[in-house]
């Protein structure tokens, strides 16, 4: 057997450890020369230092470049630097957020609070009495509900945007591309006083989940049209010579088709409203006490019962509303996992 | 050139074998229309279609004799796909279209008041350039789709199923992954498929837009082979840009042209008088390569 002479397989296009040096170099120059003007300059504080290095950082590299490979690849450096800056400062409040909501909610965090309502505690009382069964239940009851009116309504109002495309198709666009900018007091503010005054008398479930349909709405069908608008157009043609009515063909085809953009649409629906406070301040009434009954009484809900935490003061019950705020962050999160985890599952090629 | 088309013809003549399948009687001898229980054929008379102000076909009327496989050929933008797509009605869709003209599908004009669009569309079949299997559905599913779409009930979807696709050619290929998904099969596949999707409605009519301009040579020959076994029990329409094929599948052709007006029909002879005697010189010049 002859051994053929099979050469090692390399990747010339990876940096080499020797760049990699460098690239370090160039950050702990940066580092340096950070330190140095903050020091030497009035310029104080956290927020002097982020700018100083991201300025120093991106300058750096961009000479290093100049220096090895002339001033295209400089150009370059200096855009990508900046890039993966502007990345970096998005994250930042983010994590903040995630890192201080943790840190403060998890203190709260006992089984008791999915087992037991506030009914039968106060403000003052230790954290393991009371909990958030009403808060979580109610929430879910108020989502559901929303979810089953606006879904209809939205994925209606997307179908008629993309399948039949008839004479109101622009102002109708129009208006639901407006309708996801009206701020969610209003929406509350208009339930109020065009259903819950007149009509209803009564705090309930369902008048917040009303608002919250609203809002809903604009979600739902802006993200179905997207979604319907990527079925091909092949499809609804193959449907239709095949001797299908166009009822028919959206029915069977288009929609099967766009399933899985359709549940993120919802889900997406969902995330946009869970936290949403004001309307829920104006409309629920909230409530201490589980409530099975959407349709009367006041009912509880995470955001309103946060609200309410914060706003008694105590230790103890701002440490609930941190508690209250790490599970409805979680609860959002949980949506989100969904959605992706749905919207990225290709029912076929 | 007309010698080789001919023992072609001959030769896929000796392979046909008499189908067993369908509702037509298997002692038919193709090429001689009129005689099946096919219906009438079709024609068109008299067709012109616009878009907006743009007048895109000018005047066309054209014989389909029940059992025949008329090939369109001419250069690209020459109203080829939208004459077709007059004869099944899909022209409509295109929001400024408009026409003129009477398509007689049995005698009777598929554009009279009051005709059932839908069932015009389960009498004319159609197949596309791109294959189209339905995403959501299997490859069985994707075969009876149309008995849904137009809500038609049928006794044994099972032999309707295996049916369809021996008729495609694709049954062997298939029979042990009927369950899988349409987009799992490699594009000559899936274009099969999108036949047996169209015969399972059993339409008299097969209208082809240039069904395997997008597939390799291979996948070609078989759809091909599949055309001449279907002509035996429906008359077949195909546009196609690839005059050999032309040559190999159809017993008429019909040249298409626009001179820089309206497509017109230049000229429609059997196929092998076109390719091999033309009367236009236009003709002539297009099938002999010297433009197009």
């Amino acid at each position: 057997m002859t051994t053929s002479l099979i050469p090692a397989p390399t990747r010339p296009w990876v940096a080499s450890p020797k760049d990699r040096l460098f690239d370090l170099g160039i950050f702990a120059l940066a580092l340096v020369v950070d330190f140095l003007l903050v020091v030497v300059t009035p310029m104080k504080g956290k927020l002097a230092y982020v700018l100083v290095f991201a300025i120093a950082y991106v300058t750096l590299s961009a000479l290093r470049q100049f220096i090895v490979r002339g001033t295209a690849s400089a150009k370059d450096a200096f855009v990508s630097s900046l890039v993966a800056f502007g990345a970096f400062v998005t994250l930042l409040p983010i994590l903040s957020i995630f890192v201080t909501v943790i840190e403060k909610g998890s203190k709260g965090i006992h089984l008791g609070l999915f087992t037991h309502d506030m009914s039968m505690a106060t403000p003052t009382d230790p954290l393991s009495n009371g909990g958030l069964l009403h808060a979580i239940t109610g929430t879910l009851t108020l989502v559901a509900l929303a979810l089953i009116m606006s879904v209809p309504i939205g994925i209606l109002t997307a179908l008629y945007l993309t399948e039949i495309q008839g004479r109101f198709t622009k102002p109708i666009r129009f208006l639901v591309q407006a309708m996801s900018g009206v701020p969610s007091i209003v929406a509350g503010l208009f339930i109020l006083s065009a259903v819950l005054y007149p009509i209803a008398k009564n705090y309930s479930g369902f008048m917040g989940s009303l608002a919250l349909t609203i809002l809903m709405i604009p979600t739902i069908a802006r993200t179905s049209e997207e979604v319907l608008r990527l079925i091909p157009n092949d499809l609804r043609e193959a449907g239709t010579a095949l001797g299908g009515t166009q009822w028919r063909t959206v029915a069977m085809i288009v929609l099967p088709a766009a399933r899985s953009g359709l549940v993120t649409a919802m889900i997406l629906g969902v995330a946009r409203i869970a936290g949403e406070t004001a309307p829920i301040l104006l409309l629920t009434g909230g409530g201490d006490k589980v409530n099975g009954n959407a349709f009367n009484g006041p009912i509880g809900s995470l955001p309103y019962y946060i609200w309410k935490s914060f706003n008694a003061g105590s230790p103890e019950s701002i440490t609930r509303a941190w508690a209250g705020l790490l599970v409805l962050l979680i609860l959002v999160l949980v949506f989100f996992t969904i959605a992706r985890f749905l919207g990225s599952r290709k029912v076929a090629k | 050139m007309t010698d080789s088309t001919e023992s072609e013809n001959e030769k896929m003549d000796a392979t046909i074998k008499p189908s067993s399948l369908g509702d037509v009687a298997s002692s038919v001898t193709r090429r001689t229309p009129g005689t099946m229980a096919m219906g009438r054929g079709l024609e068109a008379r008299g067709i012109h279609a616009w878009f907006g102000k743009n007048h895109v076909l000018s005047d066309i009327t054209l014989d389909f004799a029940a059992g025949t496989v008329t090939a369109l050929i001419g250069p690209s933008g020459c109203g080829k796909s939208t004459f077709i797509r007059t004869i099944n009605r899909m022209h409509e869709f295109i929001p400024t279209a408009a026409m003129a003209g009477e398509v007689l599908l049995d005698g009777k004009d598929v554009y009279a008041p009051g005709t059932d669009v839908t069932k015009i569309r389960l009498q004319i079949g159609m197949v596309f350039q791109k294959p189209n299997p339905f995403p959501s559905m299997t490859i069985g599913q994707n075969v009876l789709s149309g008995l849904k779409l137009a809500q038609l009930k049928v006794a044994n979807k099972d032999d309707l199923m295996q049916e369809c696709l021996e008729r495609a050619g694709l049954w062997n290929e298939v029979k042990d992954r009927l369950n899988a998904h349409g987009g799992s099969l490699s594009g000559g596949q899936q274009q099969r498929l999108c036949i047996a999707r169209a015969l399972a409605v059993r339409p008299q009519v097969l209208l082809m837009d240039e069904p395997c301009s997008a597939l390799d040579p291979g996948s070609t020959l078989r759809i091909e082979e599949t055309i001449r076994h279907l002509s035996d029990s429906m008359t077949i329409i195909i546009v196609t840009h690839n005059m050999q094929q032309a040559a190999r599948v159809s017993d008429y052709t019909a040249f298409f042209l626009s001179d820089n007006g309206p497509g017109q029909m230049i000229e429609c002879a059997p196929t092998s008088e076109i390719f091999s005697r033309p009367r236009d010189k236009r003709t002539e010049n297009y099938v002999t390569g010297r433009f197009g």
